[in-house]
């Protein structure tokens, strides 16, 4: 018994400079906004910012590439912010933001490379090339940067249109599109880190595509990437808590789904060679239909409680309510059979496939086919 | 054989199965569907018409235009509440036990038939493993148990027990989130309208009139209704809407409005509702001043009021009506406030007008079809600012109808300021049979001074058959050169003029076309079609010059702008034969008042709700975040037995077990 076997040492202790670094700057970037602008907003906003300084922090330490992500973003956001110098009219003539960095230019970029990575994990998990698949994710990131980059430049774009029209980019069905690509994608990577697996890439890439479709479908066709000021009803803060947990629900269902599918096909013998272990396949499903079961619960409560404050009510069985809970309902049915039934497999996987139908009725569908209060993202 | 125990018991198994929940799950998901593909709470003609009188019926019994409030429904939530409930029951003191129990009991037999065990030999002290073993476990989050045995000694070590509390936690709350919905909901109504203590009124009659049987008190613990109130005004009820019908809620204060106020963005898009209240105790005390706006509700006496909608408050109207089809060009006043009606006395006839509604602003498009967008520039989808050249403010609006002894209505809409067209100015008014249509709109044309005057003045003397000679020799005067004055070419110039004239003056183009149509050969249509034509549009500027002096002004002059008046007065005048009313009322000024629509809450239940919110959160965290483990060390001389549970068994738990056995080895060695 020569070695003795330490505890792990408590997070705070495991922290390297690049953490405190990371922490530091988020801290500042969130106290700056404070500082400069906290008499336009209400103390639940203020709330909102300081909570957040924390949260990014923990979620850095926890998730250490998002450290890099945070800092990119930031720093190119700032920069598309300082070519812009205060005049909408600059998205027009600075090269950077007319080709690169204004937030439609690099939505549009989000949408090239979503696209680009996708069909490079094919290629990758094909022709079983591990050059070809960290390429793929190296492509897969730089989308969620340029995404992330055109949410925030749209941000403040809202702002220079008009100091009354500036909101959160997570009003309409378009930014809340944008936001459904990044979170799928952001958690896709996390697994993909986590399981060390990069071939399920390229069936999770076809959901964020078949949205990078909608995305530019939406934008081209009906000119949905027109900044809007908001209807009285949005103007307030709780939509900053609850878009954002909703699309962290929605996201992983749809990656749960996408994990479905790759488990009935490589199940079935296809492509059974290229993709990771059955069990790898369902622990992810699991996981991601947890961790989205969870935000779906926060989102929909927040929801009641958003709606009680705007339409006097925390429940009007609204058609957007009541598929919130039909969706609910379901994945609380595939926990249950999953955790107390103890069943697996195939069934389970086709559920998962057949959830992401719900779910996306519950997304889309009530908005182009149902009408009610929530009639925010009309199609 | 089944006695009355065994029937309880196989109840109690059925309540509390798994099956059972989940059936209930799905049924409860299927019969949420309906409730949003149909339509809820509409009124019940908008069921019939859609359904017809026999499914209509079936569909009412089944409650499905109120599916979330129908028995049955609440019946499928009451066994859910139930079953979860029972199934709490059972299995609470089992999860209890589980919680507190480190299961230090398990026998050596039970240990070796573990899936994950792991066995290794070791030389050193027993103590010193256990010691250093216990120290590993605690360091990875597991509280330890040390017990001595015969031969050697055990660890049981467990971590991640709030699993089991999770469940409690999220359980309860589905349980209590539907009673504090049950709180709100409204059986206690439906159970005094079962018993008759209470009806629902259906009859249109004013609030004060509606009778006991359907008004709750004030006392009444939970309700959700709706009040208009006009500025000016105040209100001591709300309207609940029940079924086919509605009920009275007698609220315990009064409540004024002071004034309501929409704010816009700099496009004409609303950006905020705003009602300034005042509330009043039965006394007639002011006990609070408050703006109520969007998302800013006020509390008052535990009774929540909210900005729900608005409409107009009775704006006072002045306006001048027209008689389009007098030979003269002389308006009447007319006065009339919104939801009012006014009897209407005029040359055309008798008529009953009803003022619907009042717009102070309309924003519309007023653009041509959209440019095509995916031009060269927007390859990179083209600016996100919107482009809001179209949405024009076009200014108020006001919605009458127009109803006939006979009871004859139609609608109509119309525009208080001039619109600009193809670039000129008309006076809008849309009119239609139903309210599904939309409005078909009349343009009259506006003169050089903006007003409708040169319009009127020649819209009656065209149609004034006394002025018909005239303007028929000053046509073919003005046509035809001096020396064929007094000619045969001339009576006949005149007497095509008079004829298309009439002709026009009888049923505007669709006469003209008629006429052709029955006398002229197939062939020549066309060119007669101009002929005329032009005859009409000669001789309508000669009606002008006519009208100009009798009305005492000067001549029209011969430009552009008269030819265009001219035409346009020409297609106006068309259009009067279809337009389905002889009077245009043309809205002069007006005095708004506004409503707000304000919607008053009270329930006693959201608190609980909320608390259920917050246990389920909690608890669904707790189930999926925590892991529950189970780690048993028998340590023995020389040797060393590690197993491991879990309730969950995920790949986070095999690399668990691997990391534990690793360290026993290590220790071992």
């Amino acid at each position: 018994m020569e070695l003795v076997l330490n505890p792990p040492a408590p997070l705070l202790k495991r922290l390297s400079w690049f953490d405190w670094l990371f922490a530091v700057i988020a801290a500042a970037g969130g106290l700056y906004a404070l500082a400069h602008y906290n008499e336009y907003m209400d103390v639940y906003e203020k709330g909102i910012l300081l909570a957040t300084i924390p949260a990014l922090a923990i979620f850095g330490w926890y998730w250490k590439p998002f450290r890099t992500l945070f800092i990119v973003v930031g720093a190119v956001s700032l920069f598309a912010l300082g070519q812009y110098d205060g005049n909408l009219a600059r998205m027009e003539e600075a090269f950077f933001l007319k080709y690169l960095i204004s937030s439609q230019a690099a939505i549009m970029w989000m949408c090239a490379l979503f696209g680009l990575a996708t069909l490079t994990y094919w290629g990758g998990m094909l022709g079983r090339s591990g050059f070809a698949l960290k390429t793929a994710t190296g492509l897969t990131w730089s989308a969620v940067a340029l995404g992330w980059v055109g949410l925030m430049v749209r941000w403040y774009e809202s702002y220079l249109i008009g100091p009354d029209v500036g909101h959160i980019p997570v009003s309409n069905l378009y930014e809340v599109f944008v936001l459904f690509c990044l979170i799928t994608a952001m958690m896709y990577l996390y697994y993909e880190a986590r399981y060390q697996t990069r071939q399920l890439g390229a069936l999770v890439l076809v959901v964020i595509s078949a949205a990078v479709g909608f995305i530019l479908w939406y934008t081209f066709d009906r000119g949905a990437h027109e900044i809007q000021p908001l209807v009285p009803a949005l103007k307030s803060w709780w939509m900053k808590l609850h878009v954002p947990a909703n699309f962290i629900g929605y996201g992983s269902f749809s990656l749960s789904a996408m994990l479905g599918a790759g488990y009935l096909l490589a199940r079935r013998g296809i492509l059974a060679s290229r993709l990771p272990s059955l069990d790898i396949i369902d622990d992810m499903m699991y996981k991601a239909i947890a961790i989205g079961f969870g935000f779906f619960t926060i989102a929909t409560i927040l929801g009641a409680m958003w709606a009680a404050e705007a339409w006097g009510g925390y429940w009007s069985w609204d058609p957007k309510e009541t598929w919130a809970l039909i969706v609910w309902l379901n994945y609380a049915a595939w926990l249950h059979i999953r955790l107390v039934k103890g069943l697996r497999g195939p069934m389970l996987a086709w559920w998962a496939v057949i959830g992401l139908f719900v779910t996306t009725f519950a997304f889309l569908g009530v908005n182009m086919f149902l009408s009610g209060l929530h009639s925010y993202g009309s199609l | 054989m089944t006695t009355p125990h065994s029937f309880g018991k196989s109840l109690f198994e059925l309540l509390s199965s798994m099956r059972f929940a989940i059936s209930l799950l799905s049924i409860l998901a299927i019969a949420s569907v309906i409730g949003t593909v149909l339509k809820q709470a509409e009124p019940y003609a908008n069921y019939l018409f859609q359904f017809g009188p026999f499914w209509f019926e079936a569909f009412r019994k089944l409650g499905l235009y109120d599916v979330y409030h129908a028995a049955w429904f609440l019946v499928i939530l009451l066994f859910l509440v139930v079953s979860i409930s029972v199934c709490i029951w059972r299995n609470a003191p089992g999860f209890a036990r589980e919680m507190k129990s480190f299961r230090e009991h398990v026998t050596d037999r039970s240990l070796a038939a573990f899936k994950h065990k792991h066995a290794a030999e070791f030389t050193h002290a027993p103590e010193a493993l256990a010691d250093q073993a216990q120290h590993y476990l605690e360091g990875q989050g597991y509280t330890v148990r040390r017990l001595t045995r015969d031969d050697g000694l055990l660890l049981a070590a467990k971590a991640g027990s709030w699993n089991r509390l999770g469940y409690f936690l999220a359980h309860s709350a589905i349980v209590l989130i539907c009673i504090g919905g049950l709180m709100d909901g409204n059986l206690i109504f439906k159970a005094q309208q079962l018993l008759g203590y209470k009806k629902i009124e259906t009859r249109d009659i004013p609030q004060s009139e509606v009778p006991p049987i359907s008004r709750l008190t004030p006392d009444n613990p939970s309700f959700r209704g709706s009040v208009q109130i006009p500025e000016g005004s105040s209100a001591d009820v709300v309207f609940l809407n029940v079924a086919d019908g509605y009920l009275v809620q007698d609220l315990p204060f009064t409540i004024a409005l002071k004034q309501f106020r929409i704010e816009h963005y700099s496009t004409g898009q609303p950006k905020n509702f705003e009602s300034d209240v005042e509330v009043f105790d039965h006394t007639g005390k002011k006990v609070r001043k408050a703006t109520i706006a969007v998302n800013h509700p006020l509390i008052h006496d535990g009774i929540a009021i909210y900005q729900a909608s608005f409409a107009d408050g009775g704006t006072r109207l002045d306006i001048r009506g027209w008689n389009l089809f007098a030979p003269t060009a002389s308006p009447f006043p007319v006065e009339g406030t919104v939801h009012q009606n006014t009897r209407l006395t005029s040359p055309a006839g008798d008529y009953t007008l009803e003022f619907v509604d009042f717009r102070p602003f309309n924003i519309e498009n007023m653009g041509e079809e959209d440019a095509p967008k995916n031009n060269a520039m927007s390859v990179f989808g083209g600016s996100p600012v919107a482009s809001d050249k179209h949405m024009r403010n076009v200014g108020p609006s006001f919605q009458y109808k127009l109803r006939d002894t006979r009871g004859q209505a139609r609608e109509f809409s119309n525009y208080m300021l001039p619109l600009e067209l193809d670039g000129r100015w008309y006076m809008l008014s849309g009119v239609r049979e139903t309210p599904n249509e939309s409005f078909r709109y009349m343009r009259m044309p506006l003169d050089p001074d903006g007003s409708l005057d040169t319009f009127m003045r020649l819209r009656g003397a065209l149609l004034n058959p006394e002025l018909r000679p005239e303007i028929a020799s000053r046509f073919a005067r003005e046509t035809l050169p001096k020396s064929a004055w007094g000619s045969d070419t001339e009576d006949k110039l005149k007497f095509s003029a008079s004829q298309v004239l009439a002709l026009f003056a009888d049923g505007g183009f669709t006469a003209l076309g008629r006429f052709i149509e029955e006398k002229v050969p197939a062939a020549e249509r066309d060119k007669a079609a101009a002929t005329y034509l032009r005859i009409l549009e000669l001789s309508t500027f000669e009606a002008l010059h006519i009208a100009n002096r009798d009305a005492k002004l000067p001549p029209p002059a011969s430009d552009d702008a008269t030819g265009w008046l001219v035409r346009d007065s020409l297609n106006s005048i068309s259009d009067l034969f279809v337009y389905g009313s002889p009077i245009y009322l043309q809205l002069l000024q007006f005095d708004e008042v506004k409503a707000s629509g304000l919607q008053l809450t009270r329930s006693p239940g959201k608190s609980v709700v909320y608390f259920g919110s917050l246990l389920l959160t909690l608890g669904v965290f707790f189930m999926f975040y925590v892991r529950e483990r189970r780690v048993w060390l028998r340590v023995r001389p020389g040797h060393a037995l590690l197993a491991m549970s879990s309730n969950k068994h995920t790949i986070d738990f095999e690399k668990e077990f691997a990391q534990h056995v690793h360290a026993l080895d290590t220790l071992a060695r």
